[in-house]
């Protein structure tokens, strides 16, 4: 099939311009950071380093792309041009727009797969990343300090998961024919259950002898996590805005379910290390509870390996999603995101190698954004 | 140390019973056994004749029963036929005419549905192919990364640490269905020197340096970045101590000083990496199997899982949750072997 192309340059100038919405944001938080960088704390510190603001600056890049990916794409990710199957990069569609990267096998437009593809890993990884902190940090807290049975109990059901290979679990817990058993529901009725615990005991504890600012902390807590919980676990949010589609919350809950061991034996061992402190002793003589001393005493004085944690593991779930998407598991088959473009690209590799490169570039360079962060995040911390 | 060991043994039986009782309960979900018996009869096959196949091999049995015959606690009943002949289940595997225990407990691994054969004759030899694979990625990775941590951790700072941390990150944001796809695109594609397949490696042509070098460059270099970050990190952590002051002022050249005093306590620590890698590469493994068309452990396993064999899935689950496990073993006690001030507490 003979098409029109347009050269290199205008590639290059092409993509660059379709990004502009993510240029100007991008901009925009840059000059601000810098700016007010002494009153930002952490995240000001983060522009003293090349290594910091790398990391800044392609985790927001993606991010804003993820948020503007309507604008950006020229075109619907799904919608596939009969005439430009397999097009070259710069190939020009019958109605004069340009496929920037070219076409894949099915005739879509790559670059707006790789844009859309952003913000689907860019909503579940971040979420089932906080998700496998609660769990994690609800289950660690208590297996640290109480030491003894519960810790025995939680750490052998943690190293159970952990001595899984994801890929096997991933086999296990993610097949079509799984979401007509209620195991995906009932897991995910257990998880989403933490943040509720969570943050209800987290205000119980501090404020149980001041009802003035208690019980409406605590009946936001509980409107705002139940409606969401009915959302997700039930589908029968009565506003109609929070829903998932099953297949995502089989994901979702399967990538939960694979981290949160890890954040469980982090928090452990930063709970054993620090309970030892005499802070900790000091409220332990005041007479507080021990819930009061886990969760107001320990986990702020946790809270940097933690964030260094968290970003390394938002990375991690970003590659977890994609190994999902390589072995087609769980995501739709037409879906845009990176791991399914490698997979479908992959296994072409010998005819055309434009349509793999793309999704391979993404996904890495996300990933490399958030390391380099984490990398720089442990350096400002390890300062302190 | 020897009761150490011995609970952490008993805690490992244990691990594993729970394991394979979940795996099992998952493989046998409904669901599950309908895509088996469809991939054992027809697509089109009736609910009626679905079920009547269900029944007489045997899946409608309690679970705890057929569990227990898994493991080889309860005794294995033959099939019997209308006119009470013992017939096996599946042609290609013998099965006794009478009741007996063949069982995990007595080595018998059971029959694979996808492979037409027992599941030791599949899975043992794949797991030898995958061993020459893990061993040529040990041997790339493990020296690599060990230098470049040194190199690096040597003399905190420097322009080298900077670079040398840098590409570390960078290869461990490369996962392997990444780097694979890169590399094959510029070694296979465009360079033409190396073959995009390894296919050819576990057939009569045998490995070659065109054909196993992509899929062990691959998953070796996914490890890579993060035993060298370790490295650096405990090679740092040596170059501050006392000792080492001690051996610079006394006049020794700093390359001695390294090789000499620094090496051997900065290599514990990695140790331990390296030996909790070993999940990490089992899921490698898969990814990098299934991508250059190896067939090994990986490749097996996801056959198995894709095609819901049960018996054979059982047994993937047990090696892998066996390796994990005794590399953790391992990896405590050797820690406490290399580690004087471990071993004399």
């Amino acid at each position: 099939m003979q098409h029109e192309y347009v050269g290199t340059a205008q590639i290059i100038l092409g993509v660059i311009a379709r990004f502009w919405p993510v240029w100007l944001a991008l901009a925009i938080v840059l000059i601000a950071s810098i700016t007010w960088k002494k009153r930002l704390g952490l995240y000001g510190q983060l522009f003293d380093t090349g290594v910091g603001i790398a990391g800044v600056v392609i985790c927001l890049f993606w991010l804003f792309t993820a948020i503007f990916s309507a604008t950006i794409s020229p075109f619907d990710p799904l919608a596939q041009d009969v005439m430009m199957k397999d097009a070259l990069p710069g190939a020009i569609t019958g109605d004069g727009g340009v496929y920037l990267f070219g076409g894949d096998k099915l005739a879509r437009d790559i670059f707006s797969r790789m844009v859309y593809g952003s913000r689907i890993v860019l909503i579940i990884a971040p979420a089932a990343t906080a998700f496998a902190l609660m769990v994690g940090i609800t289950l660690g807290l208590p297996a640290g300090y109480y030491g003894g049975r519960i810790d025995s109990f939680l750490s052998f059901l943690a190293n159970l998961v952990l001595a899984f290979p994801v890929i096997l679990l991933f086999y296990l817990l993610v097949t079509p024919g799984i979401m007509d058993t209620p195991i995906p529901y009932s897991m995910a009725g257990v998880f989403f259950l933490f943040p509720i615990i969570f943050f209800s005991v987290l205000f119980y504890t501090r404020y149980k002898n001041r009802p003035e600012r208690f019980y409406p902390q605590i009946a936001i807590t509980l409107i705002l996590g139940f409606w969401i919980y009915a959302g997700l676990v039930f589908d029968a949010d009565p506003l109609g805005i929070i829903s998932i589609r099953p297949n995502e919350l089989n994901i979702f809950v399967a990538v939960v379910f694979a981290s949160s061991p890890g954040v469980f034996r982090i928090v452990r061992g930063l709970v054993m290390d620090i309970k030892t402190r005499d802070y900790v002793a000091a409220a332990q003589t005041r007479g507080e509870s021990p819930w009061y001393i886990m969760l107001w005493e320990i986990l702020p004085n946790a809270r940097g390996p933690l964030i260094v944690d968290a970003c390394l593991r938002i990375g991690y779930t970003t590659i977890l999603l994609g190994t999902l998407g390589y072995f087609g598991l769980g995501l739709a088959p037409e879906s845009p995101d990176w791991g399914t473009a490698i997979k479908d690209s992959s296994r072409l590799l010998r005819a055309y190698i434009h349509p793999a490169l793309p999704p391979v570039i993404a996904l890495m360079s996300f990933v490399l954004g958030l390391n380099l962060l984490a990398d720089a995040l442990r350096e400002q911390s390890l300062k302190d | 140390m020897l009761a150490f060991v011995v609970r952490r043994l008993g805690t490992m039986a244990l691990t594993m019973l729970c394991l394979t009782l979940v795996v099992f309960f998952m493989v046998n979900l409904e669901p599950n056994l309908r895509k088996l018996s469809i991939s054992q009869l027809d697509m089109r096959s009736s609910d009626e004749h679905i079920e009547s196949w269900l029944q007489r091999n045997g899946y409608r049995d309690n679970f705890f029963i057929r569990y227990g015959r898994w493991l080889g606690v309860v005794q294995k009943q033959p099939n019997v036929n209308a006119e009470g002949q013992p017939v096996p289940r599946f042609s290609y595997c013998n099965e006794p005419a009478e009741p007996y225990y063949g069982g995990i407990l007595q080595g018998d691994f059971g029959c694979s549905t996808k492979f037409k054969t027992t599941v030791a004759a599949k899975l043992f030899p794949a797991l030898g192919a995958t061993g020459i694979l893990m061993f040529w990625v040990m041997a790339t990775m493990v020296p690599i990364a060990l230098l470049i941590g040194i190199l690096a951790g040597m003399r905190e700072g420097t322009r080298t640490d900077r670079s040398l941390s840098v590409a570390s990150i960078t290869t461990t944001a490369t996962p392997e269905y990444v780097s694979g796809v890169i590399f094959t695109v510029i070694f296979a594609s465009w360079l033409g020197w190396l073959n995009g397949s390894a296919a050819s490696a576990t057939g009569p042509g045998g490995i070659t340096f065109s054909n196993f070098t992509l899929p062990v460059m691959t998953m070796a270099i996914y490890g890579i970045g993060y035993i060298a970050r370790m490295t650096r990190a405990s090679m740092v952590e040596v170059m501050t101590q006392q000792y080492i002051r001690t051996a610079r002022l006394k006049g020794l050249s700093f390359s001695s000083v390294v090789v000499k005093h620094a090496l051997r306590n900065a290599l514990i620590a990695p140790f331990t990496v390296i030996m909790l890698q070993f999940p990490w590469l089992l899921t490698g493994v898969v990814i990098v199997e299934v991508m250059f068309r190896y067939q090994g452990f990986g490749y097996t396993l996801v056959e198995a899982a894709g095609n819901n064999d049960i018996d054979l899935l059982l047994g993937c689950s047990l090696v892998s949750v066996f390796v994990v496990l005794s590399t953790q073993l391992i990896s405590d006690v050797g820690y406490a072997y290399l580690n004087p001030r471990i071993r004399v507490q």
